[in-house]
């Protein structure tokens, strides 16, 4: 089989005597979109701060496409074509939508040494990117993040990555806060940049979500990954959030009338 | 979104309540006394409008990568200082006494960088910090004396810093053209090249800007740098045009020239800035300071008024800013 586009061997991450990811392997295939799940401390986080630089791990390996890579910070696994998502952190609110899509690859004017950025050629390229991943809406392309919905924030930060060739998107609660019609926006925006040729990560607690969107699922608990080869097709959410949680179905049923017993 | 007209564009604009202000105090102070307008008195306001002026365009800057320098004033009190000690003392001519002066400013503004970006104190402490230490300096290598200093008339760097000529009855000193020079290339920079999109996503979102490969470090470091030269250059050309260099000059400057940037629509937590706004509250302040003069309020009662504009001001850019954020 040919090797996955990304491969992470072994991962271990430590913070002082916590062991955040232990013996952790994982991996993500050409044009697929991973749905990454756990519970709140399984370790789900930590495994993506390792692989977008964040954080370094404390023994391990990544392979892209089998070459071994070390990444040190994130814009070494921009470099990479590792692009990291997150619900708010990615764009500065105050620049417009076609400054934040060439932020740090600004495209220059000639004569170089004035370094004027060529903001028609920017512009151009964000309106037709916005088109790309499905923002029908009339936005200018000269219009501050600051005033677009969280949804149009996403789309804006996928089309980044897509355009700059991010071999894999990773998407950390990308569908947070968000109403339903714009959920339904983002997770065909995650879908689009699938049959463009990107992989993703999409992490998310809606279960729902990740069923509506990935090829596989891959479930973390402990500091490990539990299964790697879940098919939403041939499952349902009850089976992942069984392996989620680790419990049989009589002890999700107590624990949920546990639950209610307290609350009552 | 597109189709708002020009007007409401124009509204929406960070530089327009500002622009009001000034067209109304240039009208209240004319209105009361007509000789507000007349040619020898404009030219006394352009005259150390420029000077302080220098000061807040590269404040500007500064600001909107989101830190702010309250060593300026020291500065501009400190080089000519040192650049007429170095004079007097028969160690260097005027020209390399100059350069002396701009490169220890440009040392100076480096430390504060160094030490807001590497040891990540924020520049409140670092620059304050900065300030005792260079007016301390500058007062200890005086013995808090003005520095002897001669009519600098009729040499070339006096001429071209402060030489002065009249165009029909107004009297222009050289500096002026500095100032505007360095308003155009400022301007420039921070809106028209990649480095003053740096500058503004360093103020916005630091770690966005850092993910995206911008050193954003690099870019406030420098910054620092051009703060302080900016503000040491000013202080020698008012020593220039004055014939003074008063170790204790410039004080209280950091708060008036913070005060004409945010003014000017630049937002004091970074990320947002305009030179053209800064222009505006350059000229709103110097207005100010001379028509209540002129009009006859006590000179002492000027704070008043200037503290009631910088709350009017902030009041409504956040009224703006607010509106913005709602789409409307």
């Amino acid at each position: 089989m040919a090797e996955p586009l990304i491969r992470m061997a072994n991962i271990r991450k430590s913070y002082g005597r916590v062991q955040a990811l232990v013996d952790a392997n994982f991996h993500v295939n050409e044009k697929e979109i991973v749905g990454l799940l756990g519970d709140n401390g399984a370790g789900k986080s930590t495994l993506i701060k390792v692989l977008s630089g964040a954080v370094p791990l404390t023994s391990g390996d990544i392979f892209i496409r089998g070459e071994k890579v070390t990444l040190r910070s994130t814009s070494d696994a921009i470099a990479h074509g590792i692009e990291t998502i997150y619900q708010d952190s990615a764009l500065v609110t105050q620049l417009s939508i076609a400054r934040n899509l060439f932020l740090g690859r600004e495209p220059i004017k000639p004569p170089r040494f004035l370094n004027r950025m060529d903001q028609e050629a920017m512009n151009a390229v964000a309106r037709d990117l916005l088109r790309q991943v499905g923002i029908t809406k009339n936005i200018p392309p000269t219009t501050p993040i600051g005033s677009l919905s969280g949804g149009e924030r996403q789309a804006v930060a996928i089309a980044r990555a897509m355009h700059f060739d991010s071999d894999l998107i990773i998407l950390d609660e990308p569908t947070n806060n968000l109403g339903v019609a714009e959920t339904q926006g983002v997770l065909s925006f995650v879908r689009s940049a699938r049959d463009s040729g990107h992989s993703c990560i999409f992490i998310a607690h809606n279960i729902h979500h990740v069923f509506q969107v990935v090829d596989r699922i891959v479930v973390m608990r402990r500091g490990k990954v539990v299964a790697d080869d879940i098919d939403p097709k041939k499952t349902t959410v009850a089976e992942v959030e069984r392996v989620i949680t680790g419990m049989s179905d009589k002890e999700i049923r107590d624990a949920i009338a546990d639950g209610r017993d307290s609350h009552g | 979104m597109e189709n708002r007209s020009f007007v409401q564009r124009l509204i929406a604009r960070p530089e327009f309540g500002p622009l009001v202000l000034l067209v109304v105090e240039l009208a209240v102070f004319w209105g009361i006394n007509p000789d507000f307008l007349s040619p020898q008195n404009i030219s006394n306001i352009l005259a150390f409008t420029v000077e302080l002026g220098l000061i807040a365009l590269a404040m500007t800057l500064l600001m909107t990568s989101g830190e702010f320098d309250l060593s300026v004033g020291s500065l501009f009190g400190f080089s000519p200082v040192l650049m007429w000690t170095l004079y007097n003392s028969g160690v260097t001519s005027l020209e390399v006494g100059l350069l002396i002066a701009l490169v220890v400013a440009a040392l100076i503004g480096l430390v504060n960088g160094w030490f807001v970006t590497q040891l990540k104190i924020p520049s409140f402490l670092v620059t304050l910090g900065m300030l005792l230490v260079v007016r301390g300096t500058a007062l200890f290598i005086t013995d808090g004396f003005p520095q002897r200093t001669w009519s600098a008339e009729g040499s070339w760097l006096a001429n071209i810093l402060v030489g002065d000529f009249y165009v029909g009855p107004f009297r222009i000193y050289a500096s002026l053209f500095w100032f505007i020079g360095a308003a155009i290339v400022l301007g420039y920079v921070l809106t028209q090249s990649r480095t003053g999109n740096w500058i503004q996503a360093a103020g916005g979102n630091p770690n966005a800007a850092r993910a995206r490969g911008v050193n954003v470090n690099r870019v406030k470091v420098g910054l620092f740098v051009l703060s302080a030269v900016m503000a040491s250059l000013a202080g020698v050309i008012s020593s220039l045009r004055t014939s003074a260099a008063n170790p204790n000059s410039g004080t209280g400057y950091e708060l008036e020239v913070i005060a004409m940037v945010v003014i000017g629509g630049t937002a004091l937590t970074g990320g947002r800035g305009t030179i053209i706004g800064t222009v505006l509250g350059i000229l709103i302040l110097r207005v100010m300071r001379n028509g209540i003069v002129l009009i006859g309020v006590p000179g002492l009662a000027y704070n008043i008024f200037i503290g009631a504009i910088i709350l009017g001001m902030m009041a409504l850019h956040s009224w703006l800013e607010r509106r913005h954020q709602a789409g409307t």
